[in-house]
C-alpha cells in the first residue's frame, strides 16, 4: 500500500515518517516512534489507555489515524517529567496518592490529568470525575486517582494536600 | 552513644517493613510510561498472528481456502488444524483434564472459536489475510441455555467424547454432560430438612462475566532453530506452569523453554490459562523461524479467552423459626462452555465452592454440582476470586438473606445469630474445610456501628411508609454481606496443577555491601509485589526494603513457582519468603556469634542486627554481616548469604470481612444511586496497609460492576451480545461509588507472618452486598429474589414485575 509522508512535533521534538493511510495514530507512536508508554487497551475508543494530548486536546490515539495527525503537536506520558527529569506534580501524585495498580491505564489517565487541570486547575471531585470518565481503571476504583489528581492540583497551586494515601 | 546514633524507631522507620505505608517502587516507571508490556516488546524480523474465527456458536467446517489470504502482500502463512495435526497440537490439554481445540478441527463449538492463524509481517496484513481466508460452515443446532444442555434430544456438543461414559472427574450423566462432583452427608441434611421448622428454596443464579484487564492476553513466542529453544514472552500469570505445560505438550525439553512474564496489565484470573494464541504464536515461530507476537483485541478477549462464574445455584436452607440454621443444600448446574478449561486445582472441579457454607456453623451441609458443555467460551476462570469463592459466597449471602425475610428477622441479627464463634476456631465445616481463625461477631458489629445501621433501618421504615402512602418513588436498600473466603491455594495433601504441588517460593540473595535480590514464584499483575515482598524482608532480616531488588516471571532466574492467582500469592508466597529470610537470618547469627566471640544463644534479634544480651554496644548489624558473610564466616562455613524456601502450605488461610452497601432507586426508571459503601475486612496482619485500601477499593469496584450490570450475555442462536466495552459494563470514575474502609487484624495462626492475603476479598464480598442492597430494596413488595445483574432496565422491570410501575 502507498505510504504517505508525515511530521509532527512530538514531545517537543520534530519526527517524521512513511505510513500506510489506514495506520491507527497509536500504532505509529508505539511502533515507528518506539514510545511505548502508550497503551491500547479496547480498539473502540472506551478505554482511554491510548490518550495523548494533541495540539491542546485529549486525544484516543486509537481512533485517529496517523495522517490525520500531520502536522500537530502532541505530547504522550514521556514527554510529562519536569525537564531536568524528576516526577512532575502528577506523576508524583499518583506515587503518592497509590493512583495506580499494574499501571496499564496510568500514561494516559496522567495525560488526561494534566490537560484537565490546565483547563480547569482547581477542580472539585466531581468535575476530576467528569473529567477522567473517558479513561477506564480495572485496578483502583478511581478514588485514590481522583487524591492524586487533587494532590497535584494542590502542588501546581502552591498548597499542600493534606489528606495522604492511606 | 553521640546525638548522631539513629533512635530505635529512626532504625525502624528506615527498613520500610511490614506494617508501614511504603510507596511503591512499580510506581516510578509506570508514571513514566516505562512500562515493560508484553506489546512493546519488539524483535528483529518479528512477525503478527491474528485469528480467523468462526462467526457460528456451532457448525461443521466444511473446508477452509487459504490460497487468497497467502496472496496478501505481507501474508507469510496461514496455519489451520491440518498444520497442527503434523506436530501434534491440535488440541491440548485443560487445567481440568478436558482437551480443548487448538485450532477448529472439523467442527466449531463457540462463536469466536479459532479457525486459522495467520502469519504476517505486521498486524494491518495479518488482518488482511484474516479477510480472504475462506471457510465454508454448515451450521448445526446450539446449546445456550444449560438448562437444556442435558435434555434427551440436547445435540451432541463435544463429538470427539460423545461415547465417554467417564471423565476425568467421574462418571458423565450425558453426552453433554462434564462431571458431577458431591460433598457432604446427604441423608443426614435430607433429616435435617425433613425436621425443620423453617425451610427456604430459591434459585440464585449467578451470570457468566469476564475478568477484562485492561490489557488483553498477549504474547511474544521466539523458537531458535540452532539451539532448539523457545522463549515466550506473555500475559502469564503463572510463568512456571505455562513452561511445563509447554514442555509437556509442545516436546521441547523443560530446560530449553524460557518463558518471561514482564509487566502485565492487570489480570484478575484471565491470565491463568493457556490459550491457542500462545500455541499457535509458538508454532507459527518454529514454522517460520522468526519471533510471531499474537495481541487480543478486545472483542477477542470478551468472547474467547476465559470467562467468569455462570453458576446456577439452587439453594434450600433449613432453620428453626427462631433463626438458628439447621442445614444447608445447594445444587449447582455450571455452564463451562464448549470445553472444561477451568483454571482450578486438579481435584477440584468446581473449585472451593464447598466453602458454601459460608462463616455460619451449619450441623449438616450437602452439596452436589453438575458441570455441563454448552456453545459458549470456555474458560470458568476466577475472577479475582479463589476458584468459585464468589459464587460460594454470592449463594449463601443471598441465602441467608432470603431466610431472614421469611423468619421476619433482621439480616444482620440473622448473621450474629449463626455466626461460627470465637471459641469454635480452628472450625470443622461440614463440607469439610478447617477455619485457621477467625473474630465475625466484633467484624460485624464494628461495622453495624460504623454505618450507624440501626439508624438506617429506622430510616428505610420510615421511607417504605412514604412510597406506600405515595409521597416518594424511591426504595431504599440495605444491604449486609458477610463473607468468608477460603484462599491461598495449596496445601500439597489437597491441591496441585497438572500434578504440581501447588507450594510457592523464594530465592533471596545479599550481597557483601548489604543489599540484595529476592526472586518468587509468584506474578504481579498490579498488586505491587516488588514493594511488599522487600518490605517482608525488610522486617525479618533487618535490610531495608529499598535495598532488596525483588524479580519474578523470568523461569530461568525464579525458583518454581505456581503463580499468582486465588489470593495465594501472600499466604504461600509470603510464607517462603518469610521463611528463606529466616534461614538466611540463622546463618546470619552464627556469623555475628563468631565475629563477637560469643554462644549463638547469646544473641537476640534487634531490628536490625544481633547484639550480646546484656551488653547492648555488642553489637553486629546485618550489614555487616553481609559483609562479613564473604570476608570472615567461621571456620568450616560456606561463604555467602542466600537462602531458597519452598513452602507447602499446611492450611488454606481464611480472610474474611462485613460489609454494609446503602442504596437507593426510583421505581420509575431503576436509576441506583449507592449513597454509601462501608468494607470491614480482615486479612490478618497487614503488610502494606496502604496497597490493602487500594486492593479493596478495586475489588469493590470490580463487585460493583458485577453486580450492577457487567455481564457476558448470549442470544439464543450463540451470538455474544455484550462483546465490547459499549455493551459489557465498565464502571468509569463517575458511575464508581465512593469506597469506605475498615479493618480487624485476626493473624492465620499457621502462616510464618499471620497474613492472609486481601486482594480478593472484596469481589467476593461486595457482590453479595450490591445484590442484598437491591433485593432488600424490593423486599417489602413482595419480591424474595430478583436476578443479577440489577442494571437500570433490571430495576424497572422488577418494579414493573412487583406492580409499581404502570
Amino acid at each position: 500500500m502507498a505510504k504517505t509522508h508525515v511530521k509532527m512535533k512530538m514531545n517537543g521534538a520534530e519526527v517524521e515518517g512513511l505510513v500506510e493511510p489506514r495506520m491507527l495514530l497509536v500504532h505509529f507512536i508505539r511502533e515507528d516512534l518506539q514510545l511505548t508508554g502508550t497503551h491500547i487497551g479496547c480498539e473502540t475508543t472506551h478505554c482511554g489507555a491510548c490518550t495523548v494530548d494533541l495540539d491542546g486536546m485529549s486525544v484516543k490515539s486509537c481512533t485517529m489515524f496517523a495522517v490525520q495527525a500531520d502536522g500537530a503537536d502532541i505530547a504522550t506520558i514521556e514527554g510529562v517529567a519536569n525537564p531536568d527529569g524528576t516526577l512532575s506534580a502528577l506523576q508524583e501524585g499518583f506515587r503518592m496518592m497509590h493512583g495506580l495498580q499494574c499501571g496499564f491505564c496510568t500514561p494516559g489517565m496522567i495525560i488526561r490529568a494534566q490537560r484537565l487541570l490546565r483547563e480547569n486547575p482547581s477542580p472539585s471531585e466531581e468535575e476530576i470525575r467528569f473529567g477522567i470518565s473517558g479513561n477506564l481503571c480495572r485496578c483502583t476504583g478511581y478514588q485514590n486517582i481522583v487524591r492524586a489528581i487533587q494532590y497535584a492540583a494542590a502542588k501546581v497551586n502552591g498548597a499542600e494536600f493534606k489528606e495522604a494515601a492511606e | 552513644m553521640n546525638d548522631m546514633t539513629p533512635t530505635r524507631e529512626q532504625r525502624e522507620a528506615r527498613l520500610e517493613g511490614m506494617g508501614c505505608k511504603r510507596k511503591r517502587v512499580e510506581d516510578v516507571r509506570f508514571t513514566q510510561g516505562k512500562g515493560n508490556y508484553v506489546d512493546d516488546l519488539k524483535l528483529p524480523g518479528m512477525l503478527h498472528g491474528d485469528f480467523v474465527r468462526s462467526p457460528h456458536a456451532h457448525a461443521r467446517v466444511k473446508s477452509i481456502n487459504k490460497e487468497k489470504a497467502l496472496k496478501v502482500p505481507g501474508v507469510l502463512a496461514v496455519l489451520t488444524v491440518e498444520d497442527l495435526k503434523g506436530v501434534d497440537l491440535a488440541w491440548m490439554p485443560t487445567l481440568a483434564g478436558d482437551v480443548q481445540m487448538v485450532l477448529a478441527d472439523g467442527k466449531v463449538l463457540f462463536q469466536n472459536q479459532e479457525v486459522a492463524f495467520v502469519v504476517a509481517t505486521d498486524r494491518y496484513a495479518a488482518d488482511d489475510g484474516v479477510a480472504m481466508v475462506e471457510v465454508e460452515y454448515e451450521s448445526l443446532p446450539v446449546v445456550i441455555d444449560p438448562f437444556k444442555a442435558m435434555d434427551a434430544d440436547a445435540p451432541v456438543l463435544r463429538e470427539d467424547i460423545k461415547d465417554k461414559k467417564e471423565g476425568a472427574h467421574g462418571p458423565r450423566k450425558h453426552h453433554n454432560h462434564i462431571f458431577e462432583w458431591v460433598v457432604g452427608d446427604k441423608d443426614l441434611t435430607d433429616a435435617a430438612f425433613r425436621k425443620a421448622e423453617v425451610t427456604v428454596k430459591e434459585m440464585i443464579s449467578y451470570h457468566r462475566t469476564h475478568p477484562a484487564p485492561l490489557e488483553t492476553c498477549q504474547c511474544v513466542c521466539s523458537f531458535d532453530k540452532i539451539k532448539g529453544e523457545l522463549t515466550m514472552w506473555g500475559t502469564f500469570q503463572a510463568p512456571h506452569v505455562i513452561r511445563t505445560v509447554v514442555a509437556l505438550i509442545a516436546k521441547i525439553p523443560e530446560h530449553k523453554i524460557h518463558v518471561i512474564s514482564p509487566d502485565i496489565g492487570g489480570g484478575f484470573g484471565n491470565k491463568v490459562g493457556a490459550y491457542p494464541g500462545y500455541i499457535c504464536a509458538a508454532v507459527a515461530s518454529i514454522v517460520t523461524g522468526k519471533p510471531v507476537k499474537w495481541v487480543e483485541d478486545r472483542m477477542e478477549n470478551l468472547t474467547t479467552t476465559s470467562f467468569a462464574r455462570d453458576y446456577h445455584m439452587t439453594t434450600e436452607i433449613a432453620a428453626t423459626k427462631d433463626g438458628k440454621v439447621t442445614g444447608l443444600r445447594v445444587h449447582v448446574l455450571a455452564d463451562h462452555g464448549a470445553f472444561d478449561a477451568c483454571a482450578d486445582p486438579s481435584k477440584w472441579p468446581a473449585g472451593f465452592f464447598n466453602i458454601v457454607t459460608g462463616s455460619y456453623d451449619f450441623p449438616t451441609a450437602y452439596l452436589a454440582v453438575d458441570g455441563v458443555y454448552t456453545n459458549k467460551a470456555p474458560g470458568g476462570v476466577a475472577y479475582r476470586c479463589s476458584f468459585r469463592v464468589t459464587e460460594a459466597a454470592y449463594c449463601i449471602e443471598r441465602g441467608m438473606d432470603i431466610l431472614a425475610q421469611k423468619l421476619g428477622m433482621d439480616p444482620a441479627e440473622l448473621r450474629l445469630r449463626n455466626f461460627i464463634r470465637p471459641e469454635q476456631f480452628p472450625y470443622h465445616s461440614a463440607l469439610g474445610w478447617e477455619y485457621d481463625s477467625g473474630d465475625y461477631h466484633t467484624a460485624m458489629r464494628k461495622a453495624m456501628e460504623s454505618v450507624k445501621y440501626a439508624e438506617l433501618r429506622n430510616e428505610q421504615a420510615a421511607k417504605r411508609e412514604a412510597f406506600r402512602r405515595g409521597e416518594t418513588r424511591e426504595i431504599m436498600g440495605v444491604g449486609v454481606s458477610f463473607f468468608t473466603e477460603i484462599v491461598g491455594a495449596g496445601p500439597s495433601k489437597n491441591c496441585d496443577i497438572l500434578g504440581i504441588a501447588m507450594f510457592d517460593s523464594c530465592e533471596i540473595r545479599l550481597h557483601p555491601t548489604g543489599a540484595g535480590i529476592a526472586r518468587v514464584g509468584t506474578k504481579s499483575t498490579g498488586q505491587g509485589h516488588e514493594t511488599t515482598w522487600a518490605q517482608i524482608i525488610a522486617t525479618e532480616i533487618g535490610i531495608p526494603a529499598d535495598d532488596i531488588m525483588v524479580e519474578e516471571g523470568n523461569t530461568d532466574t525464579a525458583p518454581y513457582g505456581l503463580g499468582t492467582y486465588g489470593s495465594r500469592s501472600t499466604p504461600v508466597a509470603g510464607a517462603a519468603i518469610a521463611t528463606a529470610a529466616r534461614k538466611i537470618k540463622a546463618k546470619a547469627q552464627m556469623i555475628a556469634a563468631y565475629l563477637l566471640e560469643v554462644h549463638e544463644d547469646d544473641l537476640e534479634w534487634d531490628i536490625d542486627g544481633f547484639r550480646v544480651k546484656g551488653l547492648p554496644e555488642k553489637f553486629k548489624s546485618m550489614k555487616d554481616l553481609c559483609w562479613a558473610a564473604y570476608h570472615s564466616v567461621p571456620p568450616g562455613m560456606e561463604p555467602g548469604l542466600e537462602a531458597v524456601s519452598y513452602y507447602d502450605p499446611p492450611n488454606m488461610t481464611y480472610p474474611f470481612g462485613a460489609y454494609i452497601c446503602v442504596m437507593d432507586i426510583d421505581v420509575d426508571t431503576g436509576v441506583y444511586k449507592v449513597r454509601r459503601f462501608y468494607a470491614l475486612d480482615d486479612c490478618g496482619t497487614r503488610i502494606n496497609p496502604m496497597i490493602i485500601e487500594g486492593q479493596v477499593h478495586g475489588g469493590l469496584t470490580e463487585a460493583f460492576a458485577i453486580a450492577m450490570g457487567q455481564e457476558i450475555r448470549y442470544d439464543e442462536t450463540g451470538n455474544v451480545v455484550t462483546g465490547s466495552f459499549m455493551d459489557f459494563f465498565m464502571p468509569t470514575a463517575v458511575e464508581t461509588p465512593h469506597w469506605e474502609t475498615d479493618f480487624t487484624v485476626t493473624p492465620s495462626p499457621h502462616h510464618p507472618i499471620g497474613a492472609k492475603g486481601v486482594g480478593e476479598s472484596p469481589n467476593v464480598g461486595g457482590v453479595p452486598a450490591f445484590s442484598n442492597a437491591v433485593n432488600d430494596a424490593f423486599a417489602f413488595l413482595g419480591s424474595t429474589h430478583i436476578q443479577m445483574p440489577h442494571d437500570y432496565w433490571r430495576n424497572w422491570t422488577a418494579a414493573k414485575g412487583l406492580g409499581v410501575v404502570g
